[in-house]
């Protein structure tokens, strides 16, 4: 038995130690909004944040997540308006949208760490997600709108 | 409060994000139950793509859209949204035409039936092809609305106007849900009466063009609500992955060993597939109560296979197998065949020959292929993003040993299609788990699985070769491609014939029908047959023209510099219009004049011919697009630094010229040009496999490396204006990128590739032979 926070409430689960967190997020909990993309951590579909921390739930066993608060896309903001999320949508960023979710997860953890983030800082945070769609001008010009947005700042972006 | 209270309530957001999107009418996530201990609810949780059905008393005047009486208006959307925006696209043709309010839309991505004709999404044609039915259908309704809102209104129609949902007599208007709801119009139209509506001028569009309006589809992007093929759920449903065996064909199970696999909770069985279509050959699935318990069930399978003929077959068999065929002037089927090529190059001054191959690439679309499949009801019912339903339909029929019209495919968002999902051979492995155990199956390949039968990019060989006269003029040319042919494996009723009345596949030789003025033309498409055996050679995203430019464009551009010329010139002295390059009402009006337009806007946007920092350059190559009777016209200019000590090649900025006609989503359009260019960018330097042992080498990202945020080059991207009917965006960004790539390499270290994808030991090697390698 794992137990854990999950988007502000308790859950407890009864799987082997081993299983990924992904697959406990997707399957037992039912929460499909965090996506399986390679299974190795490399390409951040199935980001989520592991006590504030991005983290891949692929690689991730859940008995390592016992006692954690974890936040997935569905729990980012309760009206799915989080500055990043408000970013995606006022420049467009998904195409097909499965990294997305990853994306935005990775991002929201950027602008805590980095609250004006550089491109440097954008290209060594961002650069374990993959988007085959290739969204990438957007995702880097969303961040920043979003890092603007958080400190109040007008963006022309 | 208990758990599962609280859970609930933890699952309101991600509800009320999705009851917001319903309200809109666009998709609806049946959220599962929520946690309890052990999880019983969760699991029997079931969560499909809803349709987005119209509601009671719609008036429907053709199949394509209904007006409810609440003033919806729902647009039936038969092709695959998978990242290109599809529905909005296509719902703003029809919405114009009617003049609707735009804010009243909403999308019904429909599931396989026979009347909605062809289902297919691919070869950039959907707004293309949907752009006459569309307009003619929102005529249709408006014509319709107008009729019967002037009844109510006691006016003549020829008084009323249409606009933003209204029909309006002077003073006087009624909204198109009042009309449906008081009139209940039924009125219907042949397709002769269609094909004769008048449409609206092109200075009439309102939402055609409009840069204001926001893709339907992305709002539920961005907050875990979008449902994707592996999202769906059923009562009941058992997970299924397979376990692959060593070759695409012929692989023969001797025996299945699972003790190891019964030592994983969860695993129920194991499942040798016997395919009657013969798509699936070999494979086992392990069954299992999780899917996490599937895929080490699957690992912990031992399975002995008499593998299939193809187990040593090479990338180099191939390329070697496809040079041999063209050195052959026998075989191959001819697209072109002017009258006075051999006599051409036998009175030739001087001719210039060069091949160029590619390699291998892997579609890596982001959402493993997967299908949740079942029988209700007497229908077989199949749940998966799919781009080519009516392909894969009579297969399934085949495989499952009943009619097509008692299975039907729902309709879900696609993690990506790029081609990839044109083939649903994935849906068959699921679909005859679940006849066998009588239950519904959820069968996702793991990414391993994915990519070992991925049906990916076929290796290609191409020759060029051209005639000159004593002044170096190009007298003749012949253009010679071999590679696997996807559509002859997998859909031969869509091979076009040639010249000489033989059919070949047009996706594999696209591009080489080009619109340069040459004097007499042999474009000869020749079948890698090694390949058709290896692997299912796939549709990738900007299928031949994606590597036929490589080839095509490098030796545009070897060709002008052995003739002392400026690239950009040469190219423009040859698109000429003249002849079968003048184009032709209403798809290529205006000809190959209008590639030269391109070419000539994208030097002057790139700077062309300034003077450039040490090492770096521009290059410069131009395409048609994805075909002859659907050309976008498209040049890029790329700019490259190259690092003579490491053979770095680094992209600096794309400049991008597109006219395709008129532009029906100008973001959307946008969008899909950085997409398509930046896979372009990967497919030159970035990512590209290799067959070994009759399979691909790379089966994840450990060793498979596209693009990622931080080789995006700087991007400039111009759409001329035009209200020429609309041809496709989805694919020919990528075609211009990795020729244009090559020829900045050569203007910036004088080396030349021929081989894509270009690595920085290829470089280096090029250059040191040329002894321009630094020390």
């Amino acid at each position: 038995m794992t137990s854990f926070r999950l988007n502000g409430h308790d859950v407890s689960v009864d799987v082997p130690d081993d299983t990924p967190l992904l697959w406990v997020i997707r399957d037992e909990i039912g929460l499909t909004g965090t996506k399986f993309g390679c299974g190795i951590g490399m390409c951040g579909a199935c980001t989520v944040h592991v006590g504030g921390r991005a983290t891949r739930s692929c690689i991730t066993p859940v008995s390592a997540v016992q006692g954690a608060e974890i936040t997935t896309i569905e729990g980012l903001d309760p009206a799915g308006a989080h500055p990043v999320q408000e970013a995606w949508k006022d420049l467009q960023v998904p195409q097909c949208g499965y990294c997305q979710s990853g994306q935005i997860m990775q991002a929201a953890s950027l602008l805590h760490d980095y609250p004006q983030p550089t491109d440097e800082d954008i290209d060594a945070v961002m650069g374990g997600s993959l988007c085959r769609c290739m969204t990438y001008i957007r995702i880097r010009d969303a961040i920043k709108k979003a890092a603007a947005a958080t400190r109040g700042e007008p963006s022309n972006g | 409060m208990g758990k599962l209270g609280r859970m609930d309530l933890g699952q309101r957001a991600g509800n009320e994000a999705a009851n917001g999107l319903s309200r809109r009418g666009f998709l609806m996530a049946a959220v599962g139950a929520g946690v309890m201990f052990g999880f019983p609810a969760a699991r029997a949780a079931q969560q499909f793509m809803a349709p987005g059905l119209p509601g009671d008393g719609a008036f429907e005047p053709t199949i394509w859209c209904a007006i409810a009486p609440d003033g919806t208006i729902t647009v039936n959307i038969i092709r695959a949204e998978m990242g290109q925006h599809v529905g909005t696209a296509l719902a703003r043709i029809i919405a114009d035409e009617m003049n609707a309010d735009w804010d009243r839309v909403k999308i019904n991505y429909v599931d396989s039936d026979p009347k909605w004709g062809l289902m297919v999404t691919g070869g950039s044609w959907s707004v293309w092809m949907t752009w006459d039915v569309f307009r003619q259908a929102g005529a249709a309704a408006r014509l319709a609305l107008t009729d019967a809102g002037a009844t109510l209104l006691g006016v003549p129609a020829a008084q009323c106007t249409t606009r933003d949902g209204m029909v309006i007599a002077g003073a006087k208007s009624i909204s198109y849900g009042d009309i449906v709801a008081r009139a209940h119009p039924t009125r219907s139209f042949t397709p002769d009466e269609l094909a004769k509506l008048p449409l609206k001028p092109a200075t009439e569009r309102h939402l055609i063009g409009n840069k204001a309006l926001k893709a339907l589809d992305i709002p539920a992007k961005t907050n875990g609500t979008a449902l994707y093929g592996i999202d769906a759920k059923v009562d009941g449903m058992v997970y299924a992955r397979p376990k692959m065996p060593p070759t695409r064909y012929g692989s023969r199970v001797r025996s299945v060993d699972d003790s190891a696999a019964r030592t994983i909770k969860g695993y129920q069985r194991y499942l040798v597939i016997e395919d009657p279509s013969e798509v699936v050959q070999g494979w086992v699935v392990a069954i299992a109560d999780t899917y996490s318990a599937a895929i080490r069930a699957a690992d912990l399978l031992k399975v002995d296979w008499t593998p299939g003929e193809t187990i040593n077959v090479s990338e180099k068999d191939i390329i070697d197998h496809g040079r041999a065929q063209i050195d052959r002037k026998d075989g191959g089927v001819m697209v072109f065949d002017d009258k006075g090529v051999d006599s051409t190059f036998a009175a030739a001054a001087s001719t210039f020959s060069q091949d160029y191959t590619c390699a291998s690439v892997m579609h890596y679309q982001l959402e493993p292929t997967n299908a949740l499949a079942f029988e209700k009801d007497g229908i077989f019912e199949i749940h998966a993003g799919n781009q080519w339903q009516s392909l894969i339909l009579p297969t399934l029929a085949k495989a499952l040993d009943r009619p097509e019209k008692s299975i039907v495919l729902r309709s879900y968002l696609l993690g990506g299609g790029f081609g990839r999902r044109l083939n649903g051979d994935y849906m068959i492995p699921a679909a005859l788990a679940s006849k066998t155990l009588g239950k519904p199956v959820k069968l996702i390949l793991t990414r391993s699985d994915d990519m070992q039968f991925d049906s990916f990019r076929s290796p290609s060989i191409q020759r060029i070769r051209v005639a000159f006269d004593g002044q170096k003029a190009i007298t003749a040319m012949e253009y010679h491609a071999s590679a696997g042919w996807p559509t002859q494996v997998m859909a031969a009723a869509f091979m076009s014939k040639g010249v000489d009345g033989k059919p070949y596949d047009p996706f594999a030789i696209a591009g080489g029908d080009h619109w340069y003025e040459v004097g007499p033309l042999r474009v000869r498409a020749l079948s890698n047959d090694l390949a058709n055996r290896t692997f299912r050679p796939g549709w990738l995203r900007s299928v031949s023209p994606g590597w036929v430019s490589w080839g095509l464009e490098s030796s545009w551009d070897e060709i002008a510099h052995i003739q002392g010329k400026d690239p950009v010139q040469f190219r423009l002295e040859h698109l000429t219009g003249a002849g079968r390059n003048k184009g032709e009402a209403p798809d290529s009006t205006g000809g190959a004049l209008r590639q030269a337009a391109v070419v000539r806007r994208v030097a002057e946007k790139a700077g062309w011919g300034r003077t450039m920092p040490k090492d770096t350059a521009l290059g410069i190559a131009t395409t048609f697009g994805q075909e002859r009777g659907m050309p976008t016209w498209i040049a890029c200019a790329a700019q490259v630094h190259v690092d003579r000590a490491t053979g770095i090649v680094r992209c600096q900025k794309l400049s991008i010229v597109v006219d395709a006609g008129t532009i029906v989503d100008p973001d959307g359009a946008r969008a899909q040009t950085e997409g398509a260019a930046l896979w372009g960018l990967s497919m030159a330097l970035f990512e590209g496999s290799e067959i070994v042992g009759g399979l691909p080498r790379d089966r994840n990202l450990n060793t498979y490396t596209p693009l990622r945020i931080a080789d995006v080059p700087e991007m400039e991207i111009e759409f001329l204006p035009s209200t020429e009917k609309p041809t496709g965006l989805g694919e020919p960004g990528t075609t211009v990128i990795a020729p244009a790539i090559g020829n900045a390499i050569f203007n910036a270290v004088g080396v030349r590739m021929r081989h894509l994808p270009i690595r920085p030991a290829d470089v280096l090697r090029a250059l040191t032979e040329k002894g321009g390698a630094a020390t």
